[in-house]
């Protein structure tokens, strides 16, 4: 979707944590984006450079730890993985489905210095 | 190594939860309305402030990437109407519309309607302090929008389905796009309405009342 403002919020929380957490420079970043977050992960890495630029986390290396989509079918009560949210339920075909994980868009944790 | 978890689009939600504060010390019920381009948003928007009009305070948002031509047509209905051009943006974020909302300054009590930039995907990650997010969709766009656009009538609770007096014209299944929408949001209230010829309307309107009267409960 809007992946080059899902960078800059990046850069942001990056930024504001710097002053917080003693750091001045960010080598590698650790997201962890939800199958159903709508985050396009290959225009997320090809901003993010362009993003990070002039900024303390320039040149800095991006891994992206990839959550799988999951959700309640409510005629079976039972857990499930979803790859859309518009999945039927693989035992009943069922669309009575609530997401329970898979919507993340989160920074982990980065290796600074 | 430091830990951070935090949700990237964090930020925008500490501007919206700041927003959401307001509207209930206020007791300003907000709706945020989205949809593709030409679904008929500004025409429901005008319809609904005129003929609303004298019985609740009203007010609108109004975001477009440029030009301020639907802040005009809504300020001819006599709602008072601030524009937030976007620029190159495709969405509105919750941090705009505080500001907006501190120089449109609504009355207490009021409706405002956020016209979101019409864009079925962006928008939907955004919140912005709203009590809802009312998905408007016209018969003379696809009846599979829904699950096209999954995530837009997943965060909805409303679906309008507008300019139903084109049906006899088009062939439009009106149970299947339905259909579709539960699919993505088992929960979503759908009403079938044209804002041109007026059927439907009173429906919205006393959706409006109603949810109004909850959000404040």
């Amino acid at each position: 979707m809007h992946e080059m403002s899902i960078c800059e919020g990046i850069v942001q929380v990056i930024e504001a944590q710097a002053a917080v957490q003693n750091y001045t420079r960010v080598k590698t970043v650790w997201l962890e984006i939800g199958a159903l977050s709508g985050v396009e992960i290959e225009a997320l890495k090809f901003c993010f450079d362009a993003v990070c630029r002039d900024t303390i986390a320039a040149g800095s290396s991006l891994h992206i730890c990839e959550v799988p989509g999951r959700a309640w079918c409510m005629q079976c009560a039972k857990a499930l993985a979803v790859t859309a949210r518009y999945d039927p339920c693989p035992n009943c075909g069922s669309y009575q489905l609530q997401v329970t994980g898979g919507d993340e868009m989160k920074i982990k944790e980065l290796e600074v210095a | 190594m430091v830990k951070i978890e935090q949700d990237i689009l964090g930020k925008n939600d500490q501007y919206a939860a700041a927003n959401r504060q307001r509207f209930a010390e206020q007791a300003i019920f907000t709706l945020n309305l989205v949809s593709s381009p030409g679904s008929g948003k500004t025409t429901v928007l005008t319809r609904t402030l005129q003929d609303l009009n004298g019985e609740i305070p009203l007010a609108v948002i109004e975001g477009d990437q440029q030009t301020s031509r639907d802040a005009e047509r809504i300020r001819a209905t006599g709602a008072p109407a601030i524009q937030i051009n976007t620029g190159k943006g495709c969405h509105l974020d919750a941090h705009m519309v505080g500001h907006a909302v501190a120089s449109l300054a609504p009355e207490t009590g009021s409706v405002l309607f956020i016209e979101n930039v019409g864009n079925l995907v962006c928008p939907a990650a955004f919140d912005l302090g709203e009590a809802h997010k009312v998905a408007i969709l016209s018969v003379t766009e696809g009846e599979d929008k829904p699950i096209k656009y999954p995530d837009m009538f997943h965060a909805a609770n409303l679906l309008l389905l507008n300019k139903i007096d084109l049906l006899p014209y088009l062939q439009f299944d009106v149970e299947r796009c339905i259909d579709f929408a539960r699919r993505v949001n088992p929960q979503i209230e759908v009403l079938q309405i044209s804002a041109s010829s007026g059927e439907g309307m009173q429906q919205w309107y006393q959706w409006i009342r109603s949810a109004r009267e909850q959000c404040h409960a």
